[in-house]
Parts: C-alpha cells; sequence; structure tokens
C-alpha cells in the first residue's frame, strides 16, 4: 500500500479548492477588462441587438415605435432603390477591388526593383491615401468639371472628347471608381511592398539557374508567396467598398438619380433624411448579411489558394 | 538591356507614375492661390496667374474653420486616447491572465469585428439621443472610442512578448498592474503607436458619425464644415480648396513623421509573407 500512496506525495490533488491567488487573478482580470467592456457592452455589442430590435419596428424617433414585424425586410423586396442601390454597390465592388489591387501591386513590383531611393517614392505614392477623403473629393469634382476640367483637357490632347463625368447616367460610377482606386492604393502597396520584401531571394536565384522566365517566376514564386497578403487586402478592400458613403455624398450624392446612390447613403437617407429607422436598420443588416457572406466565401476560397509557409 | 538602362527605366517609371498621381494633390494646393475670378471661370486654368495667399485668411474669415479643425482635434484625440487605453489594458487581461468565461467573452469582441459600423449606427444615435448627447463631445466621443479591433491588434502583440520579461518582475515583488506598467507597456510602444495612429487618421477622416451627432458649430469637425462651406458659398473653388488643404495638411504631417509605425505594423501583423 506504501506504493499506491507514494506518488501523491508533493503532488497536489486533483479536486483541491480553487486556491486564492486564482480567484485574486480573476479579480485583476476583470478590472483590467472592465473599462473596455463597458464601453464595448453599451457602444458595440448593445447597438448590435438593438440594430435586430429596431429593425421589426415602425420608428421615426420622434412618436413612439409601433411592432412591425418583418415588414421592414418585406418592403426591401419591391423597393427599386434598395435594388438600385445594391447593384451600385455591388457594380463599385467588383470593379474598384480588383483595379485597386492591380494597381497597388504593380506599384509595389516597380518600387521592389531595388531602387535605392525607394522610400522617396513610396511616400508620395501613399500621399493619396494620407489626404482626407472628404477634401480631395471636392478636387476631383473639380478635375471632374464636364467641359474643360482637366481630366477632359488630357482626354482632348489625344482627340477624346471626355463626358460629363458627374453628371453622366453611365460615367459617374466610373468617375467615382477612379477616384476611390486613387485614393485608397497606398494601403495596398505597403502591404505588398512589406510581403515582396520578405520573399527569400535564393527562391528567385534558383528560379534563374534553371531558366526560369521572369513571368514564370512571377506566377509560381511571387503570387504564392504573396498570397496572405493578397488575401488579406482583398477582404479589406471588400469590406470597405461595401461601405464607401463620404466620396459618393460629396461628389455625386447618389445622382443622377439613383446612379451612385450606394447601400451606406441609402441607409443614411433612410434613417436621418426620412426618419425611417426601422427600415433603415433592415437594411444595415442586409448590408452586414452581405459582407458576412461574401467574407465567409472569401475565406472558403482562400484555403485553396493562399499558400501559408509553415 | 544592361542594369544601367534597365534602372533608369524604372526611375523614370516611378518619376512618372508619381507625377501623375500626384497631380490632384498639386491642383488642390494650385487652385487654393488662384483668384476669386479664376477659380471660378468656366475653363479651370492649371497656374495660377496671379498668387492669393490671402486667400487663407479669407477661408478662416468665411465659416470658422479653426473651431471646426480644433473640433476635429478633440474628435480624433478623444476617441484615440479612450480607445488605445482602455484596449492595451484589455487586451492584457485576454492575452495574460486566466479568468472564467475569457474565451467566450473575446470570441464575442471577435464576432463584432466583422459588423459594419452602419449597423450599430442607428441604434448609437438612438442611445446618444435618448441621453441628451446630440452636439455633446461624450456623444461625439463615447461611441467611437470601445471597438474590437484595438483589443484584438494589442492581444496579439502582448502574447508574443515572453513571459520570462513580466515573470522577472513579478518575482522582484511587482503585482500585475505594476508588471503591466513598467513591463508590457515600454516593450509595446510601437503595437500601441500604430493603433493610436490608425485611429486618429481614421477618426480625422469620419465623415458619417459627425455628419449625424453633430449639428453645430459647437460640435462640427472639419470633414463636416467643409460641405458647409460648399452650401453657403456656391462654389467658391479656391477659397474651398484652401479649406481642404488645410484641413488635409495636419493629416499628412502626422502620416509622414509617423509612417515607419505605420509599415511596421503591417510588417508586424504577419502579412509579411509568412
Amino acid at each position: 500500500m506504501a506504493i499506491d500512496t507514494a506518488p501523491a506525495i508533493g503532488v497536489a490533488p486533483a479536486t483541491r479548492p480553487t486556491p486564492r491567488w486564482r480567484n485574486r487573478e480573476s479579480l485583476t482580470a476583470w478590472l483590467f477588462i472592465l473599462p473596455s467592456l463597458i464601453g464595448f457592452l453599451i457602444f458595440t455589442a448593445g447597438p448590435v441587438v438593438a440594430a435586430g430590435v429596431i429593425s421589426l419596428l415602425d420608428w421615426n424617433l420622434f412618436s413612439s415605435p409601433t411592432w412591425a414585424g418583418l415588414h421592414n425586410f418585406a418592403r426591401l423586396g419591391p423597393d427599386p432603390t434598395f435594388w438600385s442601390a445594391l447593384g451600385n454597390t455591388a457594380y463599385f465592388t467588383l470593379v474598384s477591388v480588383p483595379l485597386t489591387i492591380l494597381v497597388s501591386l504593380a506599384l509595389a513590383l516597380l518600387l521592389n526593383l531595388g531602387l535605392k531611393r525607394i522610400t522617396i517614392f513610396r511616400s508620395l505614392l501613399l500621399l493619396p491615401y494620407a489626404t482626407i477623403t472628404v477634401a480631395v473629393a471636392f478636387v476631383w469634382i473639380w478635375l471632374y468639371i464636364p467641359h474643360d476640367g482637366l481630366v477632359n483637357a488630357v482626354l482632348g490632347w489625344f482627340g477624346v472628347s471626355g463626358p460629363a463625368w458627374l453628371i453622366s447616367d453611365s460615367w459617374a460610377m466610373p468617375a467615382l471608381i477612379l477616384m476611390s482606386v486613387w485614393k485608397s492604393f497606398g494601403f495596398g502597396m505597403v502591404v505588398f511592398l512589406a510581403g515582396l520584401q520578405a520573399i527569400p531571394q535564393q527562391l528567385y536565384e534558383a528560379g534563374r539557374v534553371d531558366g526560369t522566365s521572369p513571368w514564370n517566376s512571377f506566377r509560381h514564386i511571387t503570387l504564392p508567396m504573396l498570397s496572405p497578403a493578397l488575401f488579406f487586402v482583398v477582404v479589406t478592400s471588400v469590406i470597405g467598398s461595401f461601405q464607401v458613403f463620404d466620396q459618393a455624398l460629396i461628389m455625386t450624392n447618389g445622382g443622377p438619380g439613383s446612379r451612385t446612390t450606394t447601400l451606406v447613403m441609402y441607409i443614411y437617407r433612410t434613417g436621418f433624411e426620412n426618419y425611417d429607422q426601422g427600415y433603415a436598420a433592415a437594411q444595415s443588416l442586409v448590408l452586414f448579411a452581405f459582407i458576412v457572406v461574401i467574407t465567409a466565401g472569401q475565406f472558403l476560397f482562400q484555403r485553396r489558394l493562399v499558400h501559408y509557409d509553415n | 538591356m544592361t542594369t544601367d538602362v534597365r534602372r533608369r527605366l524604372v526611375v523614370f517609371t516611378c518619376f512618372l507614375v508619381t507625377a501623375v498621381t500626384l497631380v490632384p494633390v498639386v491642383m488642390m494646393l494650385l487652385v487654393a492661390f488662384q483668384s476669386d475670378a479664376e477659380s471660378m471661370a468656366a475653363k479651370p486654368s492649371f497656374w495660377p496667374s496671379s498668387w492669393h495667399p490671402e486667400n487663407l485668411t479669407r477661408a478662416f474669415d468665411l465659416v470658422p474653420l479653426g473651431k471646426y479643425l480644433l473640433n476635429t482635434v478633440y474628435f480624433a484625440a478623444g476617441t484615440t486616447i479612450l480607445e488605445t487605453v482602455t484596449a492595451a489594458l484589455a487586451a492584457y487581461a485576454f492575452a495574460r491572465l486566466n479568468f472564467p468565461g475569457r474565451s467566450w467573452l473575446f470570441g464575442i469582441y471577435l464576432a463584432t469585428l466583422m459588423i459594419p459600423s452602419q449597423v450599430t449606427l442607428i441604434p448609437q444615435f438612438v442611445l446618444v439621443a435618448k441621453l441628451h448627447g446630440i452636439d455633446t463631445w461624450p456623444g461625439m466621443i463615447l461611441p467611437h472610442a470601445f471597438t474590437a479591433i484595438g483589443v484584438f491588434l494589442l492581444r496579439q502583440f502582448f502574447l508574443g512578448i515572453p513571459r520570462d520579461y513580466e515573470e522577472a518582475a513579478r518575482l522582484d515583488g511587482a503585482n500585475r498592474w505594476q508588471a503591466f506598467v513598467r513591463v508590457i507597456v515600454p516593450l509595446a510602444v510601437p503595437a500601441i503607436a500604430t493603433l493610436a495612429v490608425f485611429k486618429f487618421i481614421g477618426q480625422w477622416n469620419n465623415l458619417l458619425w459627425p455628419l449625424v451627432i453633430s449639428n453645430s458649430d459647437a460640435t462640427r469637425t472639419a470633414s463636416v464644415g467643409l460641405q458647409v462651406f460648399q452650401d453657403t458659398n456656391g462654389t467658391q473653388w479656391n477659397l474651398l480648396l484652401m479649406a481642404a488643404t488645410v484641413t488635409t495638411i495636419p493629416l499628412i504631417v502626422l502620416f509622414f513623421l509617423t509612417q515607419r509605425w505605420f509599415v511596421r505594423g503591417i510588417t508586424m501583423s504577419g502579412l509579411g509573407g509568412r
């Protein structure tokens, strides 16, 4: 029997009560978390739940709300402005995200060609990203002035007579997209540059010995090694472009007609111009659902295409 | 192609691309100095035919731009300070301390990361309105000062700090608070600074929330103020773009002063192809 009890000496029994230091650690932990938690519950978690409740109400903020059930969601179906806002947001996303990625990747590759003075160019190319959106949106209105604005003046040199960008049914959205790509490519460029500089040079040297063409080494070395950065930029750009608001409000105010009314702008209008809070909340939840579905889709896709080196 | 020719070609391309990219920024500056007539002419001109530095004071006279800029500083600094301090405290607990419910609470924090701010816009507005916070600083700042992203970023960084550093301080008799303040925070300065810069820039740029909450000059930020500018004066491009320049310059200066942190923050977050 001595053998059975011997190992127990010096080993804590499995069922001992929680020691005091453990309780103290919990208490300390909650004290550290509390300031953040209170704010988080009141201003983030609470409002998320409240958005769900408000979407079930008919409420103009001033009179007392009445129960509407799923009526606000049912209103989405026959609402042409909602569908065109959704379509405009999808158009914006589908064009601006690939374009931003192409531009930022091309510039990162250019800057990565081993220049000594890379930081000067990097800093200057980051300038658009560092400007305030509302301010540069005004500059772009000015550049897009129909007849003799700079954009059309340059097109004129090539014999092209440019459209009346911001008031044209078909060109207002491309004009917004061009400005947005200009505004945001800097972020992707920096991320890609960081990714490119982390690729071991030996990989390229090995490729060169085997006589790999530059295009093939880009396809088989650079792209796979860069795929985590690429994935990050794609996900954040898609989420960002689903929420586009500032430049659309300033440059076109959603027009002409509702050609450039984005989802967020429609939410803003519904809630703060028409005071239809229930309907605006329902729209915001639909926006959320789209973002979740698309992001989840990207994560599924990522399993097959993104290469993590570990 | 010889290396020399290739290098020149690269430099030339860089110059060209950078020049084209900077056109809107340069235009903003140039038009800001044009005369009223020139900036509003049907055919816009590129280079000012006469320079009008007095446009700067005129812009400040026409709208309370100084007040708007100060308001923007309050708003951006207020949200940034509150967010970084509370996020650092919470992130430390999530990274280092054991307590029941830690993983599910952190899970809830994480779950809100994907929720667009537009979803919480209306409830936040309603809440602030009920608390009579419209057009007040607490109403402007508090709803944007506690986000999960800060907690998430800093927790990631704290997890990477070797436990030994902190253990050593604990053996010397430091309590958790002292270990946090004297060991963890000094080591985490780059991460905290990165978060602060991101947050400050984001809030300086924020339009939607100030647009909804502030409705007088008492709290109106510059991004909202620029619009008022256009509404009340038609489109007086020289003064408007002067105001736009003045609003953008602090952000550009901050961005370039902190660029190293910003770039390091991106590399640090594991995006460096690892």
